[in-house]
């Protein structure tokens, strides 16, 4: 007879790794709230529109020529899939937002195809985010946000936009597109932060 | 491989909300003025609600979220659905 509790099922079952009301996958499932833009990377372009108005651009080659980080994290969707310890290649928004002068404490996050989400300025910093372009070796696909999405792992997947054309900071919080039916402004899985209210 | 259903795939949504079938409704889309019968939108089930898309322009025509106390129902892509009296 083990000595082990058959409830223990370390990371193989999610476990700890699991925030409440999450279960695990192993599939990597689509979520779509409209038709997938096929974006080509000669089209692409990603804009920061800072609270004055000022832009700062970068074009596909201008993000290729940026360092680029192998990132290992796990990630919720609100539709209580979690899928553990994915992997990808991207850019931080520390090197993307470190010349440019805001005092902004919100972000909207634009995607081509006008799906939007709101952050906090500060949970796009410190390592906490980045523009993903590679999934498992891959270059993203389209249907799962490429050629680039936002990655925000710490917070419900909603808020890792997929096909993201820009940032808007903005000293106020205006809520996005999932924000604005019901969804909560902030998304923290650890705290089950689904709903409004929550 | 269209990643959408038709606009019948938002009835049972919707008969939560209205007493009438308004997939059987005429709607008019707020962005490019295409009005039809709301069956022929694009439904988006695989999401964190239900979004309608005019089948002409893709603009949001509708959204539902059923949260555990509350449905969020947003209409403002649709300048009109008209239902005939019955």
């Amino acid at each position: 007879m083990g000595i082990v509790s058959p409830g223990f099922t370390g990371r193989r079952g999610g476990g700890k790794d699991l925030p409440p009301g999450q279960y695990l996958t192993h599939e990597f499932p689509v979520l779509s709230a409209g038709p997938t833009p096929h974006i080509l990377t000669d089209h692409w372009e990603f804009t920061v529109t800072t609270e004055t108005g000022e832009k700062y651009k970068w074009d596909w080659a201008a993000l290729m020529a940026l360092p680029a980080e192998e990132i290992t994290k796990d990630i919720h969707c609100v539709t209580r899939w979690s899928k553990l310890q994915t992997t990808w290649k991207g850019v931080s928004l520390d090197t993307l937002l470190a010349d440019v002068e805001t005092g902004a404490d919100f972000a909207m996050a634009h995607s081509y195809g006008g799906y939007t989400t709101n952050l906090p300025l500060d949970d796009l910093l410190d390592g906490q985010s980045w523009i993903a372009y590679e999934y498992d070796g891959e270059p993203l696909d389209p249907e799962h946000g490429g050629p680039a999405r936002l990655l925000v792992p710490h917070l419900y997947f909603w808020k890792s936009a997929k096909w993201v054309r820009g940032l808007v900071l903005s000293d106020t919080e205006d809520l996005g597109f999932w924000e604005t039916a019901g969804y909560h402004e902030y998304g923290d899985p650890w705290k089950e932060q689904r709903y409004a209210g929550d | 491989m269209s990643n959408y259903l038709d606009g019948n795939a938002a009835a049972g949504a919707l008969s939560e909300l209205f007493a009438v079938d308004l997939t059987a409704a005429i709607a008019q889309c707020n962005g490019c003025g295409n009005t039809t019968v709301f069956a022929e939108s694009r439904v988006y089930v695989d999401a964190p609600g239900t979004v309608a898309r005019c089948a002409g322009c893709d603009t949001v025509l509708l959204r539902v979220v059923t949260t555990p106390t509350n449905t969020y129902l947003d209409l403002r892509g649709l300048t009109y659905l008209r239902v005939p009296n019955s």
